[in-house]
């Protein structure tokens, strides 16, 4: 089963490669990993999408809990939003084909951010699956470059993922 | 001040008062700062043997060891001790140098990537880039390694951070909104613990590592409830061997006793173990029997890691412990204690008379000799099994020896650090002659310090625990595993050191040898010429399950001797 998982860390130097070296090293399955600063200064926040069962899944959350820099983790399972971003380069022979892949990108509301002669980039938005179908879709008519920046989510509501005082000893 | 001088100074404040180490350029700065501080330095001849030596001195004080390097070689040398302190949960801080933040990422002269390197061997790493940060980051360190579960955190000092003009403050709070580790644990789940544990037919107690500090309480719980006790190779002495109550240690060369009661057992009650291979072998089949397994860590990642935990208690194994003890009630189990009797009875650790001496019997003289009172240490293979089945450990922090990364060489080194932490007590190492073989130039450091260390080389001219498996596994296929026709001469090898050598072969002189070991004040090394293809058993093979126990040597069964 497939998980997003979100992971509020300390932004230290060399934090991104203390999660990616231990989500390797457990021998994790991990599809993939996006990161950004937060509002809040020093604060990062990490977006892991994981593949496996729900021990799969408890093991993830609790050896990322593990880590000293890591602040909180969350497994959205809950209704949430997820997106991902992605830039898709296809290649175009002539009108009729420039015409027909403008209609793709219409019916996923992609838009146009680069025109040449011979290609597009397209930009989407969306979640994994969206994207995964607009790139089959745009697949018969030569994918040139697909970038993808890895899944981001939140969930819905007032349910936040923020600094919590732990229960000290 | 530089900030040299505060890292000694904010070790001081936390109370260090030797390190281990060995110098080099990056680390000259914090060497010069040394020698007019207040702080003892033990310079071993191996980076390695510094970790754990520190190790050591962790795990027989209950305090935090330090160790200290240079950058590059020096550091990397360290990462075998950091892992094995990692492994075995063991608080230690280590000390490196590094080449000035203007040349790091150069390939600069003795430059490596030290801090990404130990990232997985530690606990915690971190590089200090501005010494005023210094003394906020050398407590947090303290804290990490100390609290929770403990472990090795490593501190990396570019040489231009030792040398800039400190003027931080040494009045620092540590504050790390990621790690607040839960300390008491849940006393509903302490309770259902009890509830289930008054339930069961056939409950056992399992300590591990996590329990050494906890002993008294789990004495009081154990004779209280009059619960069956086994304690893992790591928990040896959290649990006194001789107490009626215990079965011995479980696993790969566990006692009969141990290994079928947890076969059998409907209830486990395990305290600070993680249910290492070497104890589950495979654990599809580990206790097939017990419907209730009661986990109490500290680190809640170990819970639901390997088996299935149906009461989770999260928290220091101490305080857990003495919450049981309150609680606890005493067991109607007599029937379960006729078959574990029965069990003890027929098959304690055991070995059959030989012509030749055999490692067995002369831990068993010393066993007699000292009444179990040293602080033993060992280095890894057969004679690490053999100690642990035959020296009856009954105090805490007893038993210091390799549990979870299985390091060969660290009986020596440990014995250093066992014997500085703990003054005056005798320290005994039982080594083999491969093991002896990878840090023995530590023999240098052993005769500067004069230390009541015996090191007992258990020398059978093998890689004893190899050729157990070639013989057993690999058609005794003996690859690779002979070393007696190069093994030095153990004894002249310590006189060449200054340090008193005796070489033992007849069986007969045993009893007179030990007591000579012991009368002489300061370190002896004693080699015991042994029986050269004696196998340690019994013996879960690996992958194996408790019923596929090999309980006595099957060479010996079948062909004789």
């Amino acid at each position: 089963m497939r998980h997003l998982v979100s992971v509020l860390v300390q932004d230290n130097p060399g934090v991104l490669q203390r999660i990616a070296g231990l989500i390797a090293r457990r021998g994790f399955n991990i599809e993939s990993l996006a990161v950004g600063r937060t509002h809040q200064p020093g604060l990062s926040r990490i977006s892991l999408v994981v593949s496996g069962d729900d021990a799969v899944l408890e093991q993830v959350e609790k050896q990322l809990n593990r880590l000293i820099e890591v602040i909180k983790v969350t497994d959205h399972a809950e209704p949430h939003v997820e997106r991902e971003l992605a830039l898709v380069k296809v290649g175009i022979a002539g009108m009729e084909e420039r015409l027909e892949v403008k209609d793709i990108a219409e019916a996923f509301r992609a838009r146009i951010v680069d025109v040449a002669r011979k290609s597009i980039i397209f930009e989407l938005t969306g979640d994994s699956t969206k994207v995964n179908n607009f790139v089959e879709a745009l697949r018969p008519y030569g994918l040139l470059e697909v970038m993808r920046t890895g899944a981001v989510g939140m969930s819905r509501g007032e349910q936040v993922l923020k600094v919590r005082e732990k229960k000290a000893v | 001040m530089n900030g040299a001088a505060a890292i000694l100074k904010a070790l001081e404040m936390q109370g260090v008062d030797l390190i281990f180490g060995h110098p080099g350029g990056t680390i000259m700065p914090t060497y010069d700062a040394l020698y007019d501080s207040p702080i003892r330095h033990v310079l071993v001849r191996h980076e390695q043997a510094g970790v754990h030596a520190a190790t050591a001195y962790a795990r027989a004080s209950g305090r935090v060891g330090v160790c200290m390097a240079t950058s590059g070689p020096g550091a990397l040398n360290l990462v075998t001790g950091l892992q094995d302190a990692l492994m075995d949960s063991t608080p230690v801080i280590a000390l490196t140098g590094n080449v000035p933040q203007a040349l790091i990422g150069t390939d600069a002269f003795q430059e490596a990537d030290v801090v990404g390197i130990t990232q997985p061997v530690t606990k915690h790493n971190i590089q200090v880039r501005n010494v005023n940060d210094i003394p906020r980051i050398i407590a947090e360190a303290f804290y990490i390694a100390s609290t929770g579960r403990p472990g090795p955190v490593l501190i990396d000092f570019p040489k231009d951070v030792q040398q800039a003009e400190f003027t931080g403050t040494f009045d620092v709070e540590v504050d790390l909104p990621g790690y607040k580790p839960t300390f008491k644990g849940h006393p509903r789940q302490i309770e259902r613990a009890l509830e289930a544990l008054q339930k069961a037919e056939k409950p056992i107690l399992m300590v591990g590592g996590g329990a050494q500090n906890a002993a008294q309480e789990i004495m009081v719980f154990a004779e209280k409830s009059g619960i069956p006790v086994i304690p893992t190779l790591m928990g040896l002495g959290a649990f006194p061997g001789t107490h009626p109550q215990c079965l011995g240690m479980p696993g790969m060369h566990g006692s009969v006793a141990a290994n079928r009661a947890i076969h059998h057992a409907d209830t486990i009650l395990a305290i600070g173990l993680r249910f290492d291979d070497r104890v589950t072998g495979k654990v599809s089949r580990f206790a097939p029997n017990a419907h209730t397994i009661i986990h109490v860590d500290i680190d809640p990642a170990e819970i639901g890691k390997l088996v299935k935990t149906a009461i989770p208690v999260v928290g220091d194994a101490k305080w857990v412990a003495a919450e049981l003890a309150k609680g606890a009630k005493k067991l109607n189990i007599s029937k379960w204690w006729g078959q574990l009797e029965d069990w003890k009875t027929k098959h304690p650790f055991a070995w059959k008379p030989k012509p030749h001496l055999q490692s067995q019997e002369v831990i068993q003289a010393f066993w007699e000799a000292t009444r179990g009172k040293a602080i033993v240490t060992s280095g890894v293979g057969q004679h690490q099994m053999f100690a642990a089945q035959f020296y009856k450990f009954d105090a805490p922090r007893s038993w210091i020896n390799s549990g979870g990364l299985g390091t060969m060489g660290v009986g020596l080194p440990f014995a250093i650090g066992a014997a500085l932490a703990r003054p005056g007590e005798l320290v005994i190492d039982f080594d083999g002659d491969g093991s002896f073989q990878m840090t023995l130039q530590e023999l240098a450091t052993l005769k500067k310090l004069d230390l009541n260390v015996k090191i007992v080389i258990l020398n059978n001219g093998f890689l004893g625990m190899v050729r157990q498996w070639q013989d057993l596994f690999h058609a005794r296929r003996y690859s690779e595993v002979y070393l007696a026709d190069s093994n030095p001469d153990f004894a002249k090898l310590a006189e060449a050191y200054g340090i008193k050598g005796i070489t033992l072969t007849d069986k007969a002189r045993l009893h007179e040898t030990v007591k000579e070991v012991l009368a002489h004040p300061g370190p002896v090394l004693l080699e015991a010429r042994v029986y050269h293809e004696e196998g340690v058993f019994p013996m879960i093979p690996s992958g194996g399950a408790a019923e596929d126990m090999i309980i006595e040597n099957p060479r010996e069964t079948v062909a004789g001797d």
